[in-house]
């Protein structure tokens, strides 16, 4: 078989090659040429291809992603940052965390179970990469219309594909969230977020440094999985009648993922080696290129050695494999043995396919011939960077000007009228129970998780003596976002940052999935830049550094975007899990308070979207001072007991607040609402930085004083009794009751209902 | 009476984790010799009367739509007599 070897590209320089089906822009492939002062040969277009794909090379967002660390607030607890694999936090007594998101969007759409299940293996590996253990999982969803049909079918598969894999790797999935929205038909969003653990000097960085080292792959076998799968898949966009291209779709295997866990934190450990990287989208041509670009910067390879699982692939096609539970070390030479033995112990294969030099290229032969004559940093870090045009699209104002006041959209206006909507809310699927989902997740697995679904974070012991500890939240209201993208990523940030805060965690660092349609859409493009802007003016105005993230571009069918839906992840510590605060109240007679002010805000609120169907006018407004203020009297009056129970209140407003606490307590409560204030208002408001919290009666005027230290409103609405109904005063001047029974009845029935 | 037997198997670029595992047990067992296995599953429809050809494709739509999953599987439909 004859190969396209650099020798070739020399003498014939005037062959066509088809760098278009491959994800390539003529002046994309012009400047190869540049670079290379050669045509490239087949194996050097592969790895061009998929290094600079969007999904790999961030080409259209990059210019905008530079805040992210031009903003970067003073926060001492940041230990490694945006670049590497994930960034590191310290989160105290020599321990620190690692945590990232990162988008399968594309994939889960083909072959749901594989593209969730692979996304989660993914995710994982990017951690162990760094030198940490995975402890826990996340994974924020979205979905199309509940009642499409085409949705049961990608339910059932992601759900069930995050479920087989993180459950047969033993890690618990402690939150995230489950959306729907038709603006999500096409294109379903499956973003996989994994949290490590690890002491400070057991962190590892992906380069490849030390001249004579060895390069070894390890892990699974080399096979004909998603080859081109980035850059076709992820960086393009479905055609409206579904996804024409099948790429192969790679499958996961979570025992070797597990096997891959073991093998790698224990030679890490036993300190055999000098640089780590895992191999994900664009495959042995992004781990050879990046370790070698983060390194020296020289870098030989044998590729004809890589361990094949089907002996009849090609060197371009092995270059851009996408095949799961591989990883790639760069290993003394003194160590290799010793690095060998270990990977035999857990059963698994690995071989020296490479070796650092002092050369500045990458070169790669193949059988004796070389095929591969590239300066590293041009395929891994120089990739094209476009400053695409973005411009605010037309139709905003219009959206921005149909505000759901009175007039526009009918609001229940009797004590009946509410109580029909609350049961009609309470089962509305965006906040209906998600137990039919989390309870095919493994949430306890390790026997550290503290708290996850349905509270307000996802909670993890770190520390097993001192009790130390970690939580983490995601969110995102994408409607707020469509409303106004600047905004709807602070409200995003400021609600995980919140309910981070609710659970007794101190927030601390960032990270973000950015998922996008078309950045070749100037509108698109204008949401991207407002929504990244705004994260990280929040961030900087919040004091908590964007530690790394993900851009999710094309999430579109034919001409219609998703939502704009910066998914924002808050990481935060806590000193000791045991003084966590639950969602629960506890026992009666306890005071019921809501803290924060309630604005008549219900544009892009859950009421207005499950009742009338309706998206316009301006998202709540946001005032990040205030919303400091809220988490420190959160955090003050969690660690000094003066509460027992604190809820954050967003998608659904104050009536799912109380609906949610009651649930989870099985127990009764009055609430007497505000006589100065609408009923409706006040129970599905979604105004920004509020927070429902429980005090014991004799802590009513201690809350009171910490509340107005910190400026933050706080308003007594009602205790905790001991009956079994939900009861409402002031309702338009009557009453409104739900028996607790009736409200979980019709909570819990609805995604078995849908998807059962 | 008629049987049509439909059998489905992962695409051969496609990791067969359940046949890598049993291979794994052959070596274990003492067989030697074998470098590879892939596992499939087979369906054996019975079928009332003959299989004329366009029943023949109602199964070879099923096969493709129920049977098998496109994206990660092939499949293959045989009559017998």
């Amino acid at each position: 078989m004859s190969v396209d070897n650099v020798a070739s590209a020399k003498a014939n320089s005037d062959v066509e090659q088809p760098f278009a089906a491959l994800g390539l822009k003529l002046d994309e492939y012009e400047r190869i040429k540049e670079i290379l002062g050669r045509r490239p040969t087949s194996s050097e277009l592969a790895m061009y291809s998929v290094m600079w794909s969007e999904h790999c090379s961030y080409k259209s967002s990059k210019v905008h992603l530079r805040q992210f660390g031009d903003k970067v607030p003073a926060n001492d607890s940041m230990l490694v940052g945006i670049g590497e694999n994930a960034g590191v936090v310290d989160i105290g007594d020599g321990w620190a965390v690692t945590f990232k998101v990162e988008s399968h969007n594309h994939p889960s759409y083909v072959e749901p179970y594989q593209g969730a299940a692979t996304g989660i293996g993914g995710i994982v590996r990017d951690i162990i990469s760094m030198g940490a253990r995975p402890v826990a999982v996340m994974d924020p969803l979205r979905f199309g219309a509940p009642e499409h049909p085409d949705t049961r079918r990608v339910v059932n598969g992601i759900v069930a594909g995050i479920g087989g894999y993180g459950n047969c790797l033993g890690l618990p999935n402690i939150g995230g969230e489950i959306v729907f929205d038709p603006s999500y038909q096409g294109n379903p969003l499956v973003n996989a977020l994994c949290v490590g653990t690890m002491k400070h000097e057991d962190i590892h960085l992906a380069k490849a440094s030390g001249v004579g080292n060895s390069v070894i792959l390890y892990g699974a076998r080399t096979g004909g999985d998603g080859i081109g799968g980035v850059s076709v898949l992820a960086s393009e966009t479905f055609d409206a009648d579904g996804p024409a291209k099948r790429p192969s779709v790679q499958v996961g295997d979570p025992f070797m993922e597990k096997l891959l866990i073991e093998c790698t934190l224990e030679v890490l450990h036993a300190g055999l080696v000098e640089g780590i990287q895992d191999l994900g989208g664009a495959g042995i041509s992004c781990a050879t290129s990046e370790l070698a670009s983060n390194g020296e910067g020289g870098m030989h390879v044998w590729l004809d050695r890589v361990l094949l699982r089907d002996s009849t692939l090609s060197p371009e096609e092995i270059l851009m494999s996408e095949s799961q539970e591989r990883m790639c070390a760069v290993v003394e030479p003194s160590k290799v043995d010793a690095f060998l033995d270990v990977c035999k112990k857990w059963d698994i294969e690995a071989v020296v396919i490479g070796e650092v030099n002092a050369s500045g290229r990458l070169t790669v032969d193949w059988h004796g011939e070389q095929i591969v004559d590239v300066p590293p940093r041009s395929v891994a870090h120089d990739g094209p960077v476009y400053e695409r045009p973005y411009a605010r699209p037309d139709w905003m104002d219009a959206r921005q000007a149909d505000a759901p006041t009175a007039e526009r959209l009918a609001r229940p206006n009797s004590a009946e009228a509410v109580r029909e909507t609350l049961l009609r809310m309470v089962a509305a699927p965006n906040l209906a129970a998600k137990t039919w989902v989390t309870s095919q997740y493994d949430r306890y697995v390790r026997g550290n998780t503290v708290l996850a679904q349905p509270e307000d974070s996802g909670m993890i012991r770190v520390d097993e003596v001192t009790g130390r500890g970690i939580a983490v939240s995601t969110d995102c209201n994408a409607r707020f976002a469509a409303l106004d993208p600047y905004r709807g990523a602070q409200l995003a940030f400021a609600e995980s940052y919140r309910n981070v805060a609710t659970t007794g965690a101190r927030p601390l660092a960032v990270t973000n999935c950015l998922n996008f349609g078309s950045p070749e859409d100037p509108s698109v493009m204008w949401q991207f830049e407002q929504a990244v802007t705004g994260l990280a003016d929040a961030c900087l105005d919040m004091g908590t550094p964007v530690t790394g993230g993900n851009v999710s571009f094309y999430n579109q069918t034919g001409d219609v975007a998703i939502h704009p839906t910066p998914v924002i992840g808050v990481l935060g510590v806590i000193d000791d899990v045991n003084k966590r605060t639950g969602m629960e109240w506890k026992t009666a007679g306890e005071s019921i308070f809501v803290l924060g002010v309630t604005r008549d805000e219900l544009a892009g609120s859950e009421w207005a979207h499950e009742i009338h169907g309706h998206l316009g006018g301006m998202p709540p407004v946001l005032d990040l001072a205030v919303e400091k203020n809220l988490a420190e009297v959160l955090l003050e009056a969690s660690k000094t007991d003066l509460i027992t129970a604190a809820h954050d209140v967003a998608d659904g407003g104050l009536a799912q607040a109380f609906v949610e606490m009651a649930i989870r307590a099985d127990r009764g409560a009055t609430i007497n609402l505000p006589e100065d204030q609408d009923s409706f208002v006040f129970l599905w408001s979604e105004s920004a930085s509020r927070a429902v919290v429980v005090a014991p009666h004799h802590h009513d005027q201690a809350l009171v004083a910490l509340c107005s230290r910190y400026g933050i409103a706080v308003t007594h609405v009602g205790s905790v009794d001991d009956t079994t109904e939900l009861h409402f005063r002031g309702v338009y001047g009557g009453e409104v009751s739900a028996t607790i029974d009736e409200l979980r009845a019709a909570s819990e029935a609805v995604l078995p209902k849908l998807f059962g | 009476m008629a049987r049509v037997v439909v059998n489905v198997a992962l695409k051969p670029e496609i990791l067969d984790p359940q046949g890598r595992a049993v291979q794994g047990a052959f070596g274990r067992l003492g067989l030697t010799g074998v470098t590879d296995v892939r596992q499939g599953k087979q369906f054996v429809l019975t079928v009332d009367g003959e299989v004329t050809p366009a029943k023949l494709e109602e199964i070879k739509h099923i096969a493709e739509t129920l049977l098998s999953n496109p994206v990660i599987e092939d499949f293959t439909v045989e009559v017998q007599a």
